[in-house]
């Protein structure tokens, strides 16, 4: 895998808010994040932590009542947060960032052929008619792995199962010839024989294509397959930010500990599964400090004042907790985690 | 394994939609039986008829051949009415949406005693008033709660309330149709401990449905894996888990993503290809390969299956 270390894409000191019945919601607290090249990145937290706003926000496709109140992204030397019009996002969306959804029972028209729901995209996206645009189309429907192509042209979305759907999904969004290609969720609405093959289709064609794709999710299970980086997120925050065997098994801050440890595969039977207690913050009020810290065994007196900086792990690797400070006092990660951990390091090489 | 009590029997079920041209069968000869105190897995992809076994025990769905038999009892077709008062109380089921399965226009006070009103199961207003804060302290809400509406909720609590409004009829069975698979990963773990810590406590049997692999390891002791409408696997968790037989299985398992990236990367995915069986020539039955676990083959694929089972253990 190439890794060369040149961003495409970063995020500085973003904020995103959004105004609901007349209350203002802070849905991203200042976060900065790099995009590089050609990986697979990873974005991790449960639903409410931001994940798919921040993706959204890439393609200006925040609703209504969102707004990015501070910070950049800049994307081909062009801040993207001072974007007004809907022209200026059309010359990005698609054409530079593509998504492929969650749910391919509703992302596509059941009203129209499949094939001319690329096709679509190929004359709008690669300034091609008629019988190029035609071949062209066919030839994304092999690359997405469907047979028979000229007859399945013709059909309509309710021909389709759901794994074929989320193929045509994922044709669409290469018709625009993108360079980062953004999945939200794309196989939580599968089966899990349906979900590996649509993983391994995405890696293939990262590779063909040369994308760079991220992968917002929350299963664990997809990460470890994907993604060369993690980041994991918490009401709004990026909190820890790394290579995907870094997060796995040299995880720093307790909510990494807590989301890991939590996993059915890492409990014994018969005993109790490690939870975590309580429920994410509200995210209409100010969160001071770490915003972890209320249901944080770990919590220190600093965490519930000052927010964490990113202390520096290794290169690659950056947490956000007080734990990391000089100063804190060493803590050892869950009992369920540390077998866990001894495993992964027993992998002297990068996966 | 023997000397424990069967708590329900199915028998040969069959469970067929629609008639003539349109007719589909959903659930095509299906048996086993679930012990008292256990909790028994039901896994297989959508569209397999995991749910529509679970509905056909609940009465959702009718049954077109075969029978189910609670303590010996049967509970599908003409049945008395005492009998039918008594199941529907005894059995009671928990949803996957807990956004959906809520009456958002009832209170939770409404929504949990609405099964013991239509039961009668209380002596005065006071007495369930009482059935319902220990139905809520159960699940681990506040009694307070019972006043509010569902909207007021998160999906965690909301799923909790499901739980309560299942409990307070005193059930001893619970057909649990995939409790968690729209939860949060932090909110699944609390779920799966309650549902664990239930079953302690009031010495409850479940029927787990779900289609991911690794809770269902996690909290059942026996599974059946689902496939097409008949079951393909049945064995003891553990040993399904560790020793496969059926080619369906052992791509399902393949399948689950593991959360390590290094063991991720290395696996082979196996793929199940049904035109591998030759059933039109030998028809398959379902058979107990060994002690508790059985598979559906025929006589040719049994043969195969034995040998690699004997492979495995050697190793």
């Amino acid at each position: 895998m190439i890794q060369t270390k040149s961003p495409i894409l970063t995020i500085q000191n973003l904020v995103i808010k959004f105004t609901l019945r007349g209350r203002v919601l802070t849905a991203i607290r200042t976060i900065s994040l790099d995009l590089y090249k050609g990986e697979s990145l990873a974005i991790v937290g449960e639903s409410g932590s931001g994940k798919s706003v921040l993706m959204k926000s890439i393609m200006g496709l925040l609703d209504k009542n969102g707004y990015i109140d501070q910070g950049k992204i800049i994307y081909n030397d062009r801040d993207l947060a001072q974007f007004k019009t809907e022209q200026e996002w059309l010359s990005i969306r698609g054409k530079e960032v593509a998504m492929v959804t969650q749910d391919p029972m509703t992302s596509l028209n059941p009203l129209k052929t499949i094939g001319k729901q690329i096709e679509e995209c190929v004359v709008l996206h690669q300034n091609v008619k008629g019988k190029a645009a035609y071949e062209e189309t066919l030839k994304l429907l092999k690359d997405v792995g469907i047979h028979d192509v000229e007859k399945r042209y013709k059909q309509y979305p309710h021909e389709f199962s759901g794994g074929m759907r989320q193929r045509i999904v994922i044709a669409i969004a290469l018709a625009c010839k993108p360079k980062i290609l953004i999945c939200d969720e794309p196989t939580t609405a599968l089966d899990v024989t349906i979900q590996a093959q649509i993983l391994q289709l995405l890696k293939n064609l990262q590779q063909k294509y040369g994308l760079t794709t991220v992968y917002i999710t929350h299963d664990l299970g997809v990460v470890a397959k994907v993604a060369d980086r993690i980041a994991v997120m918490y009401a709004g925050d990026v909190i820890e930010v790394g290579k995907t065997h870094e997060i796995f098994f040299n995880g720093k801050h307790p909510y990494t500990w807590a989301l890991i440890s939590s996993l059915p595969q890492l409990g014994s039977k018969g005993e109790q599964l490690y939870s975590i207690k309580g429920t994410p913050p509200n995210l209409f009020q100010e969160i001071k400090g770490d915003a972890f810290a209320p249901r944080n065994q770990y919590a220190l007196k600093i965490d519930f004042v000052e927010r964490p900086p990113f202390f520096q792990v290794s290169d690659t690797h950056y947490a956000r907790t007080w734990l990391l400070d000089p100063l804190a006092p060493k803590v050892e990660p869950p009992e369920a985690l540390q077998a866990f951990f001894e495993e992964g390091r027993r992998y002297a090489y990068e996966p | 394994m023997s000397h424990k009590e069967v708590l329900l029997e199915v028998k040969n079920l069959k469970v067929v939609f629609g008639k003539g041209k349109n007719k589909f069968i959903a659930i095509d000869d299906v048996s086993f039986d679930i012990f008292k105190g256990e909790t028994f897995g039901l896994v297989g992809e959508s569209g397999s008829g995991k749910t529509t076994i679970g509905r056909a025990i609940m009465r959702i769905n009718e049954v077109t051949e075969g029978q189910i038999l609670y303590h010996g009892k049967k509970v599908n077709g003409k049945i008395s009415k005492e009998w039918d008062r008594e199941i529907t109380q005894k059995i009671q089921m928990i949803f996957q949406d807990p956004m959906a399965s809520l009456n958002e226009r009832a209170k939770v006070d409404y929504i949990i005693s609405e099964g013991l009103m239509n039961t009668k199961n209380f002596k005065n207003e006071a007495d369930r008033e009482q059935k319902v804060r220990n139905a809520l302290l159960n699940v681990g809400l506040l009694p307070e709660f019972s006043s509010r509406f569902p909207h007021e909720f998160s999906g965690g609590q909301r799923q909790r309330i499901g739980i309560a409004r299942a409990l307070v009829m005193e059930p001893e069975f619970i057909i649990a149709d995939e409790p968690i698979s729209a939860l949060d990963v932090s909110i699944r773990a609390q779920v799966l401990n309650l549902l664990a810590n239930l079953q302690q406590q009031n010495d409850l049997t479940y029927l787990f449905i779900a289609h991911d692999l690794s809770v269902v390891r996690f909290i059942t002791d026996r599974t059946a894996v689902i496939y097409k409408g008949k079951i393909v696997e049945l064995a003891e968790t553990e040993k399904l888990f560790s020793n496969p037989i059926h080619p369906y299985t052992r791509a399902l398992l393949s399948a689950v993503p593991e959360p390590n990236p290094y063991k991720e990367r290395d696996k082979v995915v196996e793929f199940y290809d049904p035109s591998q069986h030759r059933y039109d020539i030998q028809p398959p039955s379902f058979i107990e390969m060994e002690e508790g676990h059985f598979v559906l083959a025929n006589e040719e694929e049994l043969e195969r299956y034995r040998t690699s089972l004997k492979m495995e253990v050697s190793k």
